[in-house]
């Protein structure tokens, strides 16, 4: 598990200063993600876990453990809303409106044009 | 120094110890009534985590700051978790490649979607420019947004608010909703919520399916970068630019 938070620590580490290195607006832990990932498809090459094994590994068991409790990862950012709220007086029925609204169209459009798509280049046979 | 409940709770309320166990109390509780509920969709314990401990600081008057010194351990987690993705990221990868052309798709129709539906919206209820400009990047992760309000002009902490109300909201309609449309694809239903509700959906996304948590962590990602090109000309476009 050490092992596993270590190579998670040090993919973000390297994140970090990618991105701030190359000034690009995107998270560090993103980079790192995308560093981690590829690794483990060059890694393969190397004697590597293979994708349907890697869950079996120290790795693939911490991030699973880690991914199962995601949610609570967001409760301290969370409760940064009671600091907040006051900022919701002035508009706040309008603005839990157009939340709402806009949250379950965005839903609705990303999920058809997922969906339509992907029947699209299935009876294309450009993919299986 | 504790020879008195009221001195006992004066210490203890300002070491981390005290917040980061109510943090992890809170959920363990949330969690179980969640689980009891057989992962009811509206029983989100992200939710119900959160109004327990800010009920519980409100009740004491705790800042959110002293809070805050204790619950960062948990907060702090969440970039190794974040990079933890790559795990199901490369165990899926095969099913990635086949959705390629499906997700450029949705994300950009999804992306539009978002900040456009949220300004029209806002606009129509009569909300002033400066706050729209606060809202617009609002389906993005917060950091993100908070980088995107604030070069705009926007206020940066409404932004926080919005960005994880979305969230909440997202996770809690988006497997009654999926179900009703008759959406059975995981990858189509993860990506989804992942782009529309950013970390707080992802991680719903993750207790009901792997493939759908995987699909909602690159949905995630790839909408920050979008939108981050995106709210900028929609600001300009509805004649709110600074």
């Amino acid at each position: 598990m050490i092992r596993a938070l270590a190579l998670l620590c040090t993919c973000q580490l390297a994140g970090e200063v990618a991105v701030r290195g190359l000034a690009v607006p995107v998270p560090g832990p993103v980079v790192g993600l995308v560093l981690l990932a590829a690794g483990l498809a060059v890694g393969r090459r190397f004697g590597g876990p293979a994708s349907d094994a890697v869950e079996a590994t120290g790795l693939g068991r911490t991030a699973t453990a880690l991914l199962a409790v995601l949610g609570i990862l967001f409760v301290p950012a969370g409760v940064g809303l009671i600091q907040h709220l006051p900022l919701l007086r002035d508009h706040g029925l309008a603005l839990m409106a157009a939340l709402l609204g806009s949250t379950a169209l965005t839903l609705v459009v990303t999920v058809w044009v997922f969906v339509a798509v992907a029947r699209w280049t299935r009876r294309d046979g450009r993919a299986p | 120094m504790s020879d008195t409940p009221f001195a006992l709770w004066v210490y203890l309320s300002t070491t981390p110890l005290l917040w980061l166990a109510v943090t992890l109390l809170a959920w363990v509780a949330a969690d179980a009534t969640a689980q009891r509920s057989g992962r009811h969709p509206l029983v989100n314990p992200v939710l119900i985590a959160i109004a327990l401990v800010a009920a519980l600081l409100l009740l004491t008057g705790t800042p959110y700051r002293t809070y805050f010194e204790g619950a960062q351990f948990v907060h702090f987690l969440l970039g190794p978790a974040t990079v933890a993705i790559a795990v199901p990221l490369y165990r899926h990868w095969p099913l990635v490649v086949r959705n390629l052309l499906p997700m450029a798709a949705a994300l950009v129709a999804g992306a539009v979607t978002a900040v456009a539906s949220a300004l029209a919206i806002a606009l129509a209820l009569g909300v002033p420019p400066a706050v729209l400009v606060a809202l617009a990047p609002k389906s993005v992760t917060a950091g993100i947004a908070m980088g995107i309000a604030e070069a705009l002009g926007g206020e940066p902490a409404l932004t926080a608010v919005l960005v994880i109300l979305t969230g909440l909201m997202g996770a809690v309609m988006v497997t009654p909703l999926m179900n009703a449309l008759g959406i059975r694809d995981y990858a189509a239903r993860g990506f989804a919520v992942g782009l529309a509700a950013h970390g707080i959906g992802t991680a719903r996304a993750f207790t009901v399916d792997p493939v759908a948590g995987t699909f909602a962590g690159i949905a995630m990602g790839l909408n920050a970068l979008l939108t981050a090109l995106l709210v900028p000309i929609a600001v300009r476009l509805a004649g709110l630019a600074p």
